[in-house]
Protein backbone atom coordinates (compact mmCIF):
# COMPACT_ATOMS: atom_id res chain seq x y z
CA UNK A 1 0.00 0.00 0.00
CA UNK A 2 1.05 3.63 -0.58
CA UNK A 3 -0.32 4.52 2.94
CA UNK A 4 -1.11 2.57 5.79
CA UNK A 5 -4.63 1.96 5.78
CA UNK A 6 -6.22 0.73 8.73
CA UNK A 7 -8.30 -2.67 8.03
CA UNK A 8 -8.83 -2.39 11.58
CA UNK A 9 -11.62 -0.03 11.95
CA UNK A 10 -13.43 -0.85 8.28
CA UNK A 11 -14.96 -3.90 9.13
CA UNK A 12 -15.75 -3.52 12.57
CA UNK A 13 -19.55 -4.24 11.48
CA UNK A 14 -18.63 -7.43 10.25
CA UNK A 15 -18.04 -9.49 13.67
CA UNK A 16 -21.33 -11.00 13.01
CA UNK A 17 -19.74 -12.86 10.03
CA UNK A 18 -18.21 -15.16 12.13
CA UNK A 19 -20.70 -16.39 14.20
CA UNK A 20 -23.39 -18.81 13.29
CA UNK A 21 -26.37 -20.17 15.36
CA UNK A 22 -25.01 -17.82 18.39
CA UNK A 23 -21.27 -20.13 18.10
CA UNK A 24 -18.64 -17.90 17.41
CA UNK A 25 -16.73 -19.75 15.34
CA UNK A 26 -12.91 -18.79 15.49
CA UNK A 27 -12.42 -18.07 11.36
CA UNK A 28 -15.13 -18.18 8.83
CA UNK A 29 -15.30 -16.84 5.22
CA UNK A 30 -12.72 -14.14 4.23
CA UNK A 31 -14.70 -10.90 3.98
CA UNK A 32 -11.97 -8.97 1.58
CA UNK A 33 -8.97 -9.18 0.12
CA UNK A 34 -5.96 -6.75 -0.07
CA UNK A 35 -4.42 -6.93 -3.44
CA UNK A 36 -1.10 -5.39 -4.00
CA UNK A 37 -0.85 -4.89 -7.83
CA UNK A 38 2.74 -3.58 -7.00
CA UNK A 39 4.90 -2.20 -5.18
CA UNK A 40 6.00 0.48 -7.99
CA UNK A 41 4.99 4.14 -6.39
CA UNK A 42 5.72 7.09 -7.61
CA UNK A 43 5.38 8.51 -3.73
CA UNK A 44 8.70 7.37 -1.39
CA UNK A 45 6.09 8.04 2.10
CA UNK A 46 8.83 7.26 4.92
CA UNK A 47 6.13 4.95 6.95
CA UNK A 48 4.89 3.10 3.45
CA UNK A 49 3.41 -0.59 4.54
CA UNK A 50 5.34 -2.61 2.25
CA UNK A 51 8.21 -4.96 3.48
CA UNK A 52 11.48 -3.54 3.52
CA UNK A 53 12.39 -6.01 0.45
CA UNK A 54 10.01 -4.93 -2.33
CA UNK A 55 8.89 -7.20 -4.63
CA UNK A 56 10.30 -5.94 -8.52
CA UNK A 57 8.27 -5.65 -11.66
CA UNK A 58 9.42 -8.40 -13.66
CA UNK A 59 7.77 -11.16 -10.63
CA UNK A 60 4.80 -9.34 -10.41
CA UNK A 61 1.24 -11.39 -11.32
CA UNK A 62 0.02 -10.97 -14.96
CA UNK A 63 -3.03 -9.87 -15.50
CA UNK A 64 -4.58 -13.48 -16.48
CA UNK A 65 -3.29 -14.48 -13.01
CA UNK A 66 -4.99 -12.21 -11.09
CA UNK A 67 -7.91 -13.18 -13.38
CA UNK A 68 -7.87 -16.28 -11.97
CA UNK A 69 -7.23 -15.09 -8.60
CA UNK A 70 -10.08 -12.79 -8.75
CA UNK A 71 -12.09 -15.53 -10.15
CA UNK A 72 -11.06 -17.67 -6.92
CA UNK A 73 -11.92 -15.64 -4.69
CA UNK A 74 -15.39 -15.02 -5.85
CA UNK A 75 -15.57 -19.18 -6.16
CA UNK A 76 -14.69 -18.86 -1.99
CA UNK A 77 -17.48 -16.57 -0.93
CA UNK A 78 -14.65 -13.37 -0.98
CA UNK A 79 -17.06 -10.25 -1.08
CA UNK A 80 -14.30 -7.14 -1.76
CA UNK A 81 -11.41 -6.38 -3.33
CA UNK A 82 -8.73 -3.61 -2.26
CA UNK A 83 -6.56 -2.76 -5.15
CA UNK A 84 -3.89 -1.30 -3.59
CA UNK A 85 0.16 -1.68 -3.85
CA UNK A 86 2.29 -0.04 -3.90
CA UNK A 87 1.04 2.04 -6.34
CA UNK A 88 -2.02 0.53 -8.19
CA UNK A 89 -2.30 3.15 -11.15
CA UNK A 90 0.95 2.03 -11.81
CA UNK A 91 -0.56 -0.76 -13.50
CA UNK A 92 -1.54 -0.41 -16.75
CA UNK A 93 -4.24 -3.36 -16.71
CA UNK A 94 -5.83 -1.53 -13.88
CA UNK A 95 -9.24 -1.18 -15.03
CA UNK A 96 -9.30 -4.87 -17.24
CA UNK A 97 -8.27 -6.29 -13.74
CA UNK A 98 -11.69 -3.82 -11.66
CA UNK A 99 -13.70 -5.06 -14.92
CA UNK A 100 -12.92 -8.53 -14.02
CA UNK A 101 -13.63 -8.05 -10.15
CA UNK A 102 -17.11 -6.79 -11.37
CA UNK A 103 -18.00 -9.62 -13.75
CA UNK A 104 -17.29 -12.47 -11.01
CA UNK A 105 -19.44 -10.28 -8.02
CA UNK A 106 -16.26 -8.53 -6.49
CA UNK A 107 -17.38 -5.62 -4.47
CA UNK A 108 -13.78 -2.87 -5.67
CA UNK A 109 -12.14 -0.38 -4.26
CA UNK A 110 -9.20 1.58 -5.28
CA UNK A 111 -6.68 2.61 -2.73
CA UNK A 112 -4.54 4.92 -4.04
CA UNK A 113 -2.22 8.10 -3.74
CA UNK A 114 -3.92 9.42 -6.97
CA UNK A 115 -1.19 11.27 -8.49
CA UNK A 116 -1.46 9.27 -11.34
CA UNK A 117 -4.85 9.65 -12.22
CA UNK A 118 -6.40 11.10 -14.80
CA UNK A 119 -10.49 12.15 -15.12
CA UNK A 120 -10.43 9.76 -18.38
CA UNK A 121 -9.27 7.08 -16.15
CA UNK A 122 -11.23 7.47 -13.39
CA UNK A 123 -14.25 7.98 -15.57
CA UNK A 124 -12.75 4.26 -17.40
CA UNK A 125 -12.31 2.57 -13.64
CA UNK A 126 -16.41 3.89 -12.96
CA UNK A 127 -17.65 2.55 -16.29
CA UNK A 128 -15.73 -0.47 -15.53
CA UNK A 129 -17.56 -1.20 -12.18
CA UNK A 130 -15.12 0.16 -9.28
CA UNK A 131 -17.29 1.14 -6.40
CA UNK A 132 -14.94 3.81 -4.37
CA UNK A 133 -12.04 5.56 -4.00
CA UNK A 134 -9.69 6.34 -1.14
CA UNK A 135 -6.74 8.55 -1.94
CA UNK A 136 -4.25 9.58 1.04
CA UNK A 137 -3.10 12.94 1.88
CA UNK A 138 0.66 13.49 3.79
CA UNK A 139 -0.64 16.73 4.57
CA UNK A 140 -2.63 19.61 4.68
CA UNK A 141 -0.60 22.10 1.99
CA UNK A 142 1.99 21.46 -0.34
CA UNK A 143 4.95 22.22 1.60
CA UNK A 144 4.68 19.56 4.22
CA UNK A 145 2.78 17.08 1.99
CA UNK A 146 5.45 16.54 -0.73
CA UNK A 147 8.02 16.59 1.44
CA UNK A 148 6.17 13.84 3.78
CA UNK A 149 5.27 11.67 0.28
CA UNK A 150 8.91 12.37 -0.97
CA UNK A 151 6.97 14.12 -4.72
CA UNK A 152 7.03 17.32 -5.60
CA UNK A 153 3.32 18.67 -6.25
CA UNK A 154 1.61 15.14 -5.99
CA UNK A 155 -0.45 17.19 -3.28
CA UNK A 156 -2.19 19.02 -5.55
CA UNK A 157 -2.23 16.35 -7.95
CA UNK A 158 -4.23 14.94 -5.45
CA UNK A 159 -6.49 17.20 -4.83
CA UNK A 160 -7.19 17.62 -8.71
CA UNK A 161 -8.07 13.76 -8.86
CA UNK A 162 -10.35 13.68 -5.68
CA UNK A 163 -12.53 16.42 -7.37
CA UNK A 164 -12.34 14.57 -10.31
CA UNK A 165 -13.56 11.47 -8.21
CA UNK A 166 -16.42 12.88 -7.69
CA UNK A 167 -17.38 14.75 -10.56
CA UNK A 168 -17.37 11.06 -12.11
CA UNK A 169 -19.55 10.27 -9.40
CA UNK A 170 -17.61 7.42 -7.03
CA UNK A 171 -17.58 8.14 -3.30
CA UNK A 172 -14.57 9.16 -2.15
CA UNK A 173 -12.26 8.65 1.49
CA UNK A 174 -10.07 10.46 2.16
CA UNK A 175 -6.36 8.73 3.83
CA UNK A 176 -4.75 10.68 6.64
CA UNK A 177 -1.73 8.85 7.98
CA UNK A 178 -0.66 10.76 10.39
CA UNK A 179 2.92 11.23 12.93
CA UNK A 180 4.63 14.00 14.59
CA UNK A 181 5.40 16.21 11.80
CA UNK A 182 1.91 16.41 10.75
CA UNK A 183 -0.17 16.01 13.17
CA UNK A 184 -0.57 19.62 13.93
CA UNK A 185 -2.47 20.32 10.62
CA UNK A 186 -5.43 17.52 11.32
CA UNK A 187 -7.56 20.44 12.04
CA UNK A 188 -7.13 21.36 8.28
CA UNK A 189 -6.99 17.87 7.00
CA UNK A 190 -10.51 17.60 8.20
CA UNK A 191 -11.51 20.94 6.86
CA UNK A 192 -9.91 19.37 3.28
CA UNK A 193 -11.79 16.10 3.52
CA UNK A 194 -15.25 18.22 3.62
CA UNK A 195 -14.20 20.23 1.09
CA UNK A 196 -13.50 17.81 -1.35
CA UNK A 197 -16.79 16.31 -0.73
CA UNK A 198 -15.27 12.65 0.77
CA UNK A 199 -17.68 10.82 2.91
CA UNK A 200 -15.38 9.03 5.11
CA UNK A 201 -12.13 10.14 6.63
CA UNK A 202 -9.02 7.65 7.97
CA UNK A 203 -7.44 9.45 10.20
CA UNK A 204 -4.87 6.93 10.59
CA UNK A 205 -1.81 7.31 13.16
CA UNK A 206 1.56 5.58 12.11
CA UNK A 207 1.58 1.92 13.01
CA UNK A 208 5.15 1.21 13.65
CA UNK A 209 6.45 -1.88 11.32
CA UNK A 210 8.48 -1.93 8.17
CA UNK A 211 9.64 1.46 6.76
CA UNK A 212 7.41 3.08 9.85
CA UNK A 213 9.97 0.98 12.29
CA UNK A 214 12.94 2.43 10.67
CA UNK A 215 11.73 5.91 10.20
CA UNK A 216 10.09 5.33 14.18
CA UNK A 217 12.31 8.58 15.62
CA UNK A 218 11.11 10.90 13.30
CA UNK A 219 7.69 10.00 13.25
CA UNK A 220 6.25 8.78 16.63
CA UNK A 221 4.40 11.87 18.17
CA UNK A 222 4.68 12.98 21.81
CA UNK A 223 1.91 11.86 24.24
CA UNK A 224 0.67 15.56 24.07
CA UNK A 225 0.10 15.31 21.07
CA UNK A 226 -1.85 12.07 20.79
CA UNK A 227 -4.11 13.33 23.45
CA UNK A 228 -4.86 16.40 21.41
CA UNK A 229 -5.66 13.92 18.35
CA UNK A 230 -7.90 12.34 20.40
CA UNK A 231 -9.78 16.01 21.41
CA UNK A 232 -10.17 17.03 17.84
CA UNK A 233 -10.87 13.80 16.34
CA UNK A 234 -13.58 13.48 18.67
CA UNK A 235 -14.90 16.98 18.63
CA UNK A 236 -15.00 16.63 15.03
CA UNK A 237 -16.89 13.57 14.82
CA UNK A 238 -19.16 14.91 16.66
CA UNK A 239 -19.81 18.25 14.68
CA UNK A 240 -19.52 16.22 11.48
CA UNK A 241 -21.99 13.42 12.32
CA UNK A 242 -23.98 12.58 8.89
CA UNK A 243 -21.42 14.96 6.81
CA UNK A 244 -17.81 13.14 7.10
CA UNK A 245 -17.90 9.64 8.80
CA UNK A 246 -14.52 9.93 10.77
CA UNK A 247 -12.75 6.38 11.46
CA UNK A 248 -9.61 7.03 14.01
CA UNK A 249 -6.97 4.69 14.62
CA UNK A 250 -5.04 5.64 17.55
CA UNK A 251 -0.85 5.51 17.62
CA UNK A 252 -0.99 1.77 19.91
CA UNK A 253 2.31 2.55 21.36
CA UNK A 254 0.19 4.79 23.58
CA UNK A 255 -2.39 2.92 24.05
CA UNK A 256 -3.95 0.58 27.07
CA UNK A 257 -5.00 -2.34 25.06
CA UNK A 258 -3.83 -3.52 21.51
CA UNK A 259 -5.87 -2.92 17.89
CA UNK A 260 -7.68 -6.05 16.89
CA UNK A 261 -5.13 -6.08 13.79
CA UNK A 262 -7.09 -7.71 10.76
CA UNK A 263 -10.16 -8.21 12.59
CA UNK A 264 -7.82 -11.22 14.44
CA UNK A 265 -5.04 -13.25 12.42
CA UNK A 266 -6.39 -15.59 9.48
CA UNK A 267 -9.93 -14.76 10.71
CA UNK A 268 -11.76 -12.24 7.96
CA UNK A 269 -9.17 -10.99 5.57
CA UNK A 270 -6.36 -11.68 4.02
CA UNK A 271 -3.65 -9.94 1.93
CA UNK A 272 -2.01 -11.25 -2.10
CA UNK A 273 1.63 -10.19 -2.29
CA UNK A 274 2.81 -8.55 -5.93
CA UNK A 275 4.44 -11.85 -6.87
CA UNK A 276 1.55 -13.76 -5.80
CA UNK A 277 1.92 -14.78 -1.97
CA UNK A 278 -0.88 -15.39 0.06
CA UNK A 279 -0.23 -13.59 3.36
CA UNK A 280 -2.24 -12.91 6.41
CA UNK A 281 -1.59 -9.15 6.60
CA UNK A 282 -0.18 -6.76 5.13
CA UNK A 283 3.01 -6.97 7.23
CA UNK A 284 3.13 -10.43 7.51
CA UNK A 285 6.52 -11.02 5.68
CA UNK A 286 8.59 -8.92 8.22
CA UNK A 287 7.73 -11.86 10.51
CA UNK A 288 10.95 -13.77 9.68
CA UNK A 289 10.89 -17.30 9.83
CA UNK A 290 7.45 -17.61 8.63
CA UNK A 291 6.76 -18.92 5.01
CA UNK A 292 4.12 -17.92 2.97
CA UNK A 293 2.24 -19.97 0.22
CA UNK A 294 2.41 -18.40 -3.18
CA UNK A 295 -1.47 -18.81 -5.58
CA UNK A 296 1.56 -19.81 -8.39
CA UNK A 297 2.10 -23.05 -6.34
CA UNK A 298 -0.17 -25.97 -6.59
CA UNK A 299 -2.41 -25.07 -3.62
CA UNK A 300 -6.09 -23.88 -4.05
CA UNK A 301 -5.98 -20.51 -2.07
CA UNK A 302 -8.98 -22.05 -0.12
CA UNK A 303 -6.68 -24.64 0.66
CA UNK A 304 -4.09 -21.90 1.87
CA UNK A 305 -6.45 -20.16 4.14
CA UNK A 306 -7.75 -22.99 5.76
CA UNK A 307 -4.66 -25.16 5.94
CA UNK A 308 -1.32 -23.36 5.74
CA UNK A 309 1.24 -22.65 8.52
CA UNK A 310 0.96 -19.32 8.25
CA UNK A 311 -2.64 -19.01 8.91
CA UNK A 312 -3.06 -21.70 11.51
CA UNK A 313 -0.24 -20.38 13.63
CA UNK A 314 -1.72 -17.48 15.39
CA UNK A 315 -5.21 -18.25 14.21
CA UNK A 316 -7.73 -18.27 16.79
CA UNK A 317 -6.64 -17.82 21.01
CA UNK A 318 -5.26 -21.25 21.27
CA UNK A 319 -1.49 -20.28 20.27
CA UNK A 320 -1.71 -17.73 23.39
CA UNK A 321 0.62 -17.32 25.97
CA UNK A 322 -0.21 -15.36 29.30
CA UNK A 323 -1.48 -12.51 29.88
CA UNK A 324 -3.66 -13.23 26.48
CA UNK A 325 -4.43 -16.48 27.57
CA UNK A 326 -6.36 -15.85 30.77
CA UNK A 327 -7.61 -12.39 29.48
CA UNK A 328 -11.04 -11.50 29.40
CA UNK A 329 -10.37 -9.78 26.06
CA UNK A 330 -8.77 -12.17 23.75
CA UNK A 331 -11.11 -12.90 21.74
CA UNK A 332 -11.78 -9.04 21.07
CA UNK A 333 -8.63 -8.03 20.36
CA UNK A 334 -7.01 -10.90 19.11
CA UNK A 335 -3.52 -10.82 21.33
CA UNK A 336 -2.93 -7.50 18.99
CA UNK A 337 -0.83 -7.66 15.95
CA UNK A 338 1.48 -10.07 15.66
CA UNK A 339 4.13 -7.95 13.57
CA UNK A 340 4.42 -5.63 16.28
CA UNK A 341 5.00 -8.47 18.80
CA UNK A 342 7.87 -9.74 16.38
CA UNK A 343 9.14 -6.20 15.61
CA UNK A 344 9.58 -5.40 19.40
CA UNK A 345 9.94 -8.30 21.32
CA UNK A 346 11.49 -10.81 18.57
CA UNK A 347 8.98 -13.26 18.86
CA UNK A 348 5.22 -12.81 17.07
CA UNK A 349 4.04 -15.15 19.67
CA UNK A 350 4.59 -13.09 22.49
CA UNK A 351 1.74 -10.69 23.72
CA UNK A 352 1.67 -7.16 21.50
CA UNK A 353 3.44 -4.70 23.45
CA UNK A 354 0.79 -1.92 22.98
CA UNK A 355 -1.19 -4.34 25.43
CA UNK A 356 -0.65 -2.49 29.05
CA UNK A 357 -0.72 -5.84 30.49
CA UNK A 358 2.29 -7.10 28.46
CA UNK A 359 5.61 -6.71 31.03
CA UNK A 360 7.21 -4.83 27.96
CA UNK A 361 4.45 -2.21 27.87
CA UNK A 362 6.13 0.53 29.94
CA UNK A 363 9.75 0.42 28.46
CA UNK A 364 7.33 0.80 24.85
CA UNK A 365 5.60 3.99 26.17
CA UNK A 366 8.79 5.37 27.76
CA UNK A 367 11.02 4.88 24.69
CA UNK A 368 8.27 6.52 22.15
CA UNK A 369 8.26 9.44 24.76
CA UNK A 370 12.03 9.58 24.29
CA UNK A 371 12.02 9.49 20.89
CA UNK A 372 9.22 12.01 20.23
CA UNK A 373 11.01 14.45 22.57
CA UNK A 374 14.88 13.81 21.06
CA UNK A 375 14.41 12.03 17.56
CA UNK A 376 15.23 13.99 14.89
CA UNK A 377 13.09 14.65 11.99
CA UNK A 378 15.15 13.56 9.30
CA UNK A 379 13.25 10.34 6.86
CA UNK A 380 14.45 7.78 5.05
CA UNK A 381 12.45 7.45 1.94
CA UNK A 382 11.62 4.35 0.60
CA UNK A 383 12.51 2.93 -2.40
CA UNK A 384 13.81 0.04 -3.90
CA UNK A 385 17.16 0.23 -2.98
CA UNK A 386 16.86 0.13 0.99
CA UNK A 387 15.67 3.52 1.37
CA UNK A 388 17.57 7.18 0.90
CA UNK A 389 17.69 9.79 3.85
CA UNK A 390 15.99 12.59 3.22
CA UNK A 391 19.41 14.79 3.64
CA UNK A 392 21.13 12.66 0.28
CA UNK A 393 17.92 13.90 -1.67
CA UNK A 394 18.74 16.46 -4.33
CA UNK B 1 -30.62 13.20 -8.49
CA UNK B 2 -28.11 15.32 -6.89
CA UNK B 3 -25.52 12.64 -5.64
CA UNK B 4 -22.38 15.03 -5.75
CA UNK B 5 -23.59 18.06 -3.09
CA UNK B 6 -24.00 16.64 0.40
CA UNK B 7 -22.41 19.61 2.65
CA UNK B 8 -24.92 19.25 5.07
CA UNK B 9 -26.82 16.68 7.12
CA UNK B 10 -29.46 14.58 5.41
CA UNK B 11 -32.55 14.67 7.83
CA UNK B 12 -35.35 12.27 6.64
CA UNK B 13 -38.49 12.28 7.35
CA UNK B 14 -41.70 10.95 6.30
CA UNK B 15 -41.64 12.58 3.35
CA UNK B 16 -38.21 11.46 1.99
CA UNK B 17 -37.80 9.21 -0.74
CA UNK B 18 -34.61 6.71 0.25
CA UNK B 19 -32.92 4.71 -2.19
CA UNK B 20 -29.48 3.30 -1.98
CA UNK B 21 -26.83 4.91 -4.18
CA UNK B 22 -24.79 2.78 -6.82
CA UNK B 23 -22.31 1.84 -4.53
CA UNK B 24 -24.07 0.32 -1.76
CA UNK B 25 -25.24 -3.07 -2.99
CA UNK B 26 -27.93 -5.13 -1.08
CA UNK B 27 -27.15 -8.33 -1.90
CA UNK B 28 -28.07 -11.98 -0.71
CA UNK B 29 -24.82 -13.90 -0.50
CA UNK B 30 -25.73 -17.97 -0.99
CA UNK B 31 -21.50 -18.74 0.40
CA UNK B 32 -23.21 -17.26 3.97
CA UNK B 33 -26.90 -17.90 3.33
CA UNK B 34 -27.80 -14.42 4.63
CA UNK B 35 -28.41 -10.87 3.29
CA UNK B 36 -25.36 -8.34 3.05
CA UNK B 37 -24.90 -4.66 2.53
CA UNK B 38 -21.63 -4.29 0.40
CA UNK B 39 -20.11 -0.29 1.07
CA UNK B 40 -16.82 1.15 0.51
CA UNK B 41 -14.39 -1.08 2.46
CA UNK B 42 -17.40 -2.49 4.83
CA UNK B 43 -20.20 -5.52 4.67
CA UNK B 44 -22.78 -4.68 7.05
CA UNK B 45 -25.32 -7.39 8.17
CA UNK B 46 -29.35 -6.33 8.15
CA UNK B 47 -31.51 -8.18 9.97
CA UNK B 48 -34.73 -9.32 8.31
CA UNK B 49 -36.48 -6.38 9.10
CA UNK B 50 -33.98 -3.88 7.70
CA UNK B 51 -33.64 -6.21 4.52
CA UNK B 52 -37.38 -5.71 3.94
CA UNK B 53 -37.52 -1.60 4.58
CA UNK B 54 -34.58 -1.79 2.33
CA UNK B 55 -35.67 -3.55 -0.84
CA UNK B 56 -38.81 -1.10 -0.66
CA UNK B 57 -36.30 1.75 -1.17
CA UNK B 58 -36.76 2.54 -4.77
CA UNK B 59 -36.56 6.61 -4.82
CA UNK B 60 -40.11 6.31 -5.74
CA UNK B 61 -41.87 5.39 -2.63
CA UNK B 62 -41.93 8.00 0.31
CA UNK B 63 -40.65 6.40 4.11
CA UNK B 64 -44.46 6.93 5.24
CA UNK B 65 -45.32 4.92 1.55
CA UNK B 66 -43.21 1.64 3.02
CA UNK B 67 -44.36 2.38 6.30
CA UNK B 68 -48.17 1.65 4.94
CA UNK B 69 -46.76 -1.32 3.19
CA UNK B 70 -45.09 -2.83 6.55
CA UNK B 71 -47.86 -2.33 8.71
CA UNK B 72 -50.15 -3.57 6.60
CA UNK B 73 -48.77 -6.62 5.74
CA UNK B 74 -47.64 -7.13 9.86
CA UNK B 75 -50.69 -5.89 11.31
CA UNK B 76 -48.17 -3.37 13.30
CA UNK B 77 -48.50 -0.07 14.35
CA UNK B 78 -47.05 2.17 11.92
CA UNK B 79 -46.25 4.55 14.22
CA UNK B 80 -43.71 2.33 15.82
CA UNK B 81 -42.92 1.09 12.30
CA UNK B 82 -41.68 4.51 10.92
CA UNK B 83 -39.36 5.55 14.33
CA UNK B 84 -37.70 2.00 13.56
CA UNK B 85 -37.40 2.84 9.93
CA UNK B 86 -36.39 6.62 10.74
CA UNK B 87 -33.42 4.93 12.86
CA UNK B 88 -32.63 2.94 10.40
CA UNK B 89 -32.35 4.83 7.58
CA UNK B 90 -30.97 7.93 9.13
CA UNK B 91 -28.09 6.01 10.34
CA UNK B 92 -27.58 4.47 7.01
CA UNK B 93 -27.37 7.84 5.42
CA UNK B 94 -25.44 9.37 7.90
CA UNK B 95 -22.53 7.45 6.72
CA UNK B 96 -23.47 8.20 3.22
CA UNK B 97 -25.16 4.04 2.30
CA UNK B 98 -28.58 5.89 1.61
CA UNK B 99 -29.24 8.97 -0.68
CA UNK B 100 -32.78 10.84 -0.37
CA UNK B 101 -34.29 12.17 -4.51
CA UNK B 102 -35.57 15.44 -3.74
CA UNK B 103 -38.84 16.49 -5.21
CA UNK B 104 -38.17 17.64 -8.88
CA UNK B 105 -39.01 21.65 -9.04
CA UNK B 106 -42.35 22.21 -9.87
Amino acid sequence: MTDQTPPVADFQLVTRAGEEGGQRTTYGIPLAVLAELTHRCPLQCPYCSNPLEMEVASKELTTAEWCSVMDELAEIGVLQIHFSGGEPTVRKDLTELVRHATKVGLYSNLITSAVMLTKARLQDLADAGLSHVQISVQGAEDGLADRVGGFKNGHAKKLEAARWTREVGLPLTINAVMHRQNLHQLPQIIDLAVALDADRLEVANVQYYGWALKNREALIPSFAQVEETNRIVAEAQDRLAGVLDIDYVVPDYYAQRPKQCMGGWGRQFFNISPAGKVLPCHAAESITGMEFDSVRGNKSIRWIWDNSEAFNTYRGTGWMPEPCESCEFKEIDFGGCRCQAHALTGSAGNTDPACAKSPLHAEIFARAATEAAEGQDRFIYRNFSGGTAEDEVS
Amino acid sequence: MDQTARKARPILEAASRPILPRHVKLRFDKTRDRWIILAPERVLVPDDISVEVLQLCDGVRRISDIVAVLAEKYAADPDLIQTDCLALLQDLADKAFLLTVTEPSP
